[in-house]
């Protein structure tokens, strides 16, 4: 571990701060905004996890923290500088997996690298230190479709990381896996960060996850994307799933932001309906009573 | 255990495929044997009826003019000996090669730049959209006019067929590719080379296999037809040098019906044998389809 150590170059946290940032797409007529006004910090070394409704502009703003595509208004700093493209210092972990399938496991996670002319002794070193990191060391000539959900996206964590990007941003990363493979992928991604503490920003639908790994919550607001509240996470790390289930602390944090967010769903389900309306306001009324 | 069981159903797929060509050559034997026995008595009642349908004859025509299995193969064997047949396959084999060859070399960098520039696809792709409707045998005539050589304008003619398809393939392939593969590559730092050389070529060449192996078939059909209305062409008027598709016109003026089904079956041959070689070197190409 000693040896490995020295193989890995050192992890510099950055902070993104997004200010006043709007997104529109459509002409004149047609325009529809799908972020308004946004603004929050992605602090450095925490991981910032932002939970919302599906469909409110989550994969949007992670294009805009991306450089995919430019706001409308408003901007995104990486350290106070603004960002300008796609940059291997902020690195996206997409919905589902985005590893090359011509491409062998150990060719994946040493893209970045070559593509930038950069294969040395070391990074060699340095991605074997990563394969084994992630497990794969029996899967290094096997071929994405060879391996099972959960390794791929430890396959593309490694691939990721290789690059050492300032933040780490994760895009649903472990939708579509099994609930077993999930909770897993939730204490060994949770391990990973403890690890180094980089700064990683994750985008989820799933309310038991953003609790479990946060610590801190932004809870999102129907299209147009704004942040509804911030939820601060005190739970203790390093984390495990067994502690978390019988945590009153985590219990009410859950409670707290599923409150917001049910608001949320409500809204939008009742938009433009007089009948739904109506029946939103009956079952805030009964929820407020208690 | 797995390659055991592998090599027993591929012996099955083997066994069945044997089948389904024997039976086939049995029905063929039949019917065309059907004349010599439908003339017993026994199937007049069956012969009226057949007569009520409107057929002259005393036998059911449409099987039992074609020359059986057993005469084909007679008649095989006798052109086998014969160098004049194998000059056929060559001159046909060289032809659909050269065509399908250019095709590539041509379609496959065209339809890349098609699908990579804006630029490229405005100014390419409406000529090309006008002239793709026009089947390759309507270029006969003017190729024949526009080339020095027939040679030159059979080759043409087989170069169009496949050209076409491959250049189709190639772009819907690369135009395909999953956005998010070009967003990671782009977001890991590479270059616009990089993306072209480790995303967007290997991310088409399952597409070009495709167009190829589709091209390969189509080369065949072309190849024959073009060197029946063409008259064979370098050595007009005899077998030598005319390719299987003049050899099988060249049956029919002789009045050889046998040879017509030895040269039919050739090019059936033929053209399954070059796509079994494509479909071989498109597994060879990408081994990470085979995987799944």
């Amino acid at each position: 571990m000693n040896e490995a150590a020295s193989v890995r170059p050192p992890v510099v946290p950055g902070e993104i701060a997004v200010r006043g940032v709007s997104k529109s797409y459509g002409a004149k007529r047609f325009r529809k905004e799908v972020v308004r006004e946004c603004s929050f910090t992605i602090e450095r070394s925490k991981l910032t996890v932002m939970v919302g409704p599906s469909g409110c502009g989550k994969s949007t703003l992670i294009r805009l923290l991306a450089g995919f595509e430019a706001p409308t208004t408003g901007t995104v700093m990486l350290d106070g500088q603004p960002i300008a493209g796609p940059d291997r210092d902020r690195l996206v972990l997409f919905q589902e997996t985005a590893l090359f399938p011509w491409m062998t496991t150990w060719d994946n996670i040493l893209y970045g690298p070559r593509a930038r002319g950069e294969l040395s002794r070391e990074t060699r070193d340095f991605a074997e230190f990563l394969l084994a990191k992630v497990g794969l060391q029996d899967f290094r000539d096997k071929y994405p479709g060879q391996l099972s959900g959960g390794m791929q996206r430890r396959a593309e964590l490694a691939r990721a990381m290789i690059n050492n990007p300032k933040v780490m941003i994760l895009d649903e990363p472990f939708r579509g896996l099994d609930a077993m493979t999930k909770e897993l992928m939730w204490e060994y991604y949770s391990r990973l960060y403890e690890e180094n503490r980089r700064t990683n920003f994750f985008v989820t639908t799933d309310i038991d996850e953003a609790v479990f790994l946060a610590d801190r919550m932004l809870v999102m607001s129907n299209i147009p994307t704004q942040v509804r509240a911030v939820i601060d996470v005190d739970l203790p790390r390093p984390r495990r799933l067994a502690d978390l289930v019988e945590s009153d602390r985590a219990n009410d944090i859950k409670k707290q932001a599923l409150s917001i967010l049910h608001a949320e769903a409500m809204r939008s389900f009742s938009r433009g309906s007089k009948a739904a309306a109506d029946f939103v306001e009956a079952y805030l009324k009964r929820a407020r009573r208690g | 255990m797995r390659a055991r069981l592998g090599k027993m159903a591929s012996n099955r797929t083997f066994w069945r495929g044997l089948a389904s060509i024997a039976i086939f050559l049995v029905l063929w034997e039949i019917g065309s044997r059907s004349e010599q026995w439908m003339a017993a008595d026994i199937f007049a009642p069956l012969r009226d009826l057949v007569r009520a349908m409107g057929f002259r004859k005393d036998y059911l025509p449409w099987v039992g003019a074609v020359p059986a299995p057993s005469a084909v193969l007679a008649s095989w064997l006798e052109v086998v000996d014969d160098p004049s047949y194998w000059q056929s396959w060559y001159m046909s084999l060289f032809r659909v090669m050269a065509g399908f060859i250019a095709a590539m070399l041509i379609g496959i960098p065209f339809g890349l730049a098609l699908a990579m520039s804006r630029t490229a696809y405005g100014i390419g792709f409406p000529a090309f959209e006008v002239l793709r409707p026009i089947p390759p045998l309507a270029w006969v005539p003017a190729s024949i006019i526009f080339w020095p050589t027939q040679e030159l304008a059979i080759a043409f003619i087989t170069f169009l067929g496949a050209f076409y398809t491959i250049v189709i393939n190639v772009l819907g392939g690369a135009r395909s590719i999953d956005a998010r593969y070009f967003q990671a590559a782009q977001s890991m730092g590479a270059s616009r080379w990089d993306i072209f050389r480790r995303i967007v070529l290997p991310g088409t060449l399952p597409s070009i296999v495709v167009g190829a192996a589709v091209g390969m078939g189509i080369t065949w059909e072309v190849v024959v037809a073009a060197e029946m209305i063409s008259g064979g062409g370098s050595q007009i008027g005899g077998t030598s040098g005319g390719g299987l598709g003049f050899f099988i016109w060249n049956s029919y003026i002789g009045g050889s019906y046998e040879q017509i089904v030895v040269g039919m079956i050739s090019i059936g041959i033929a053209g399954y044998a070059s796509s079994e070689l494509l479909r071989w070197g498109g597994r060879y190409v990408t081994p990470w389809l085979k995987v799944r």
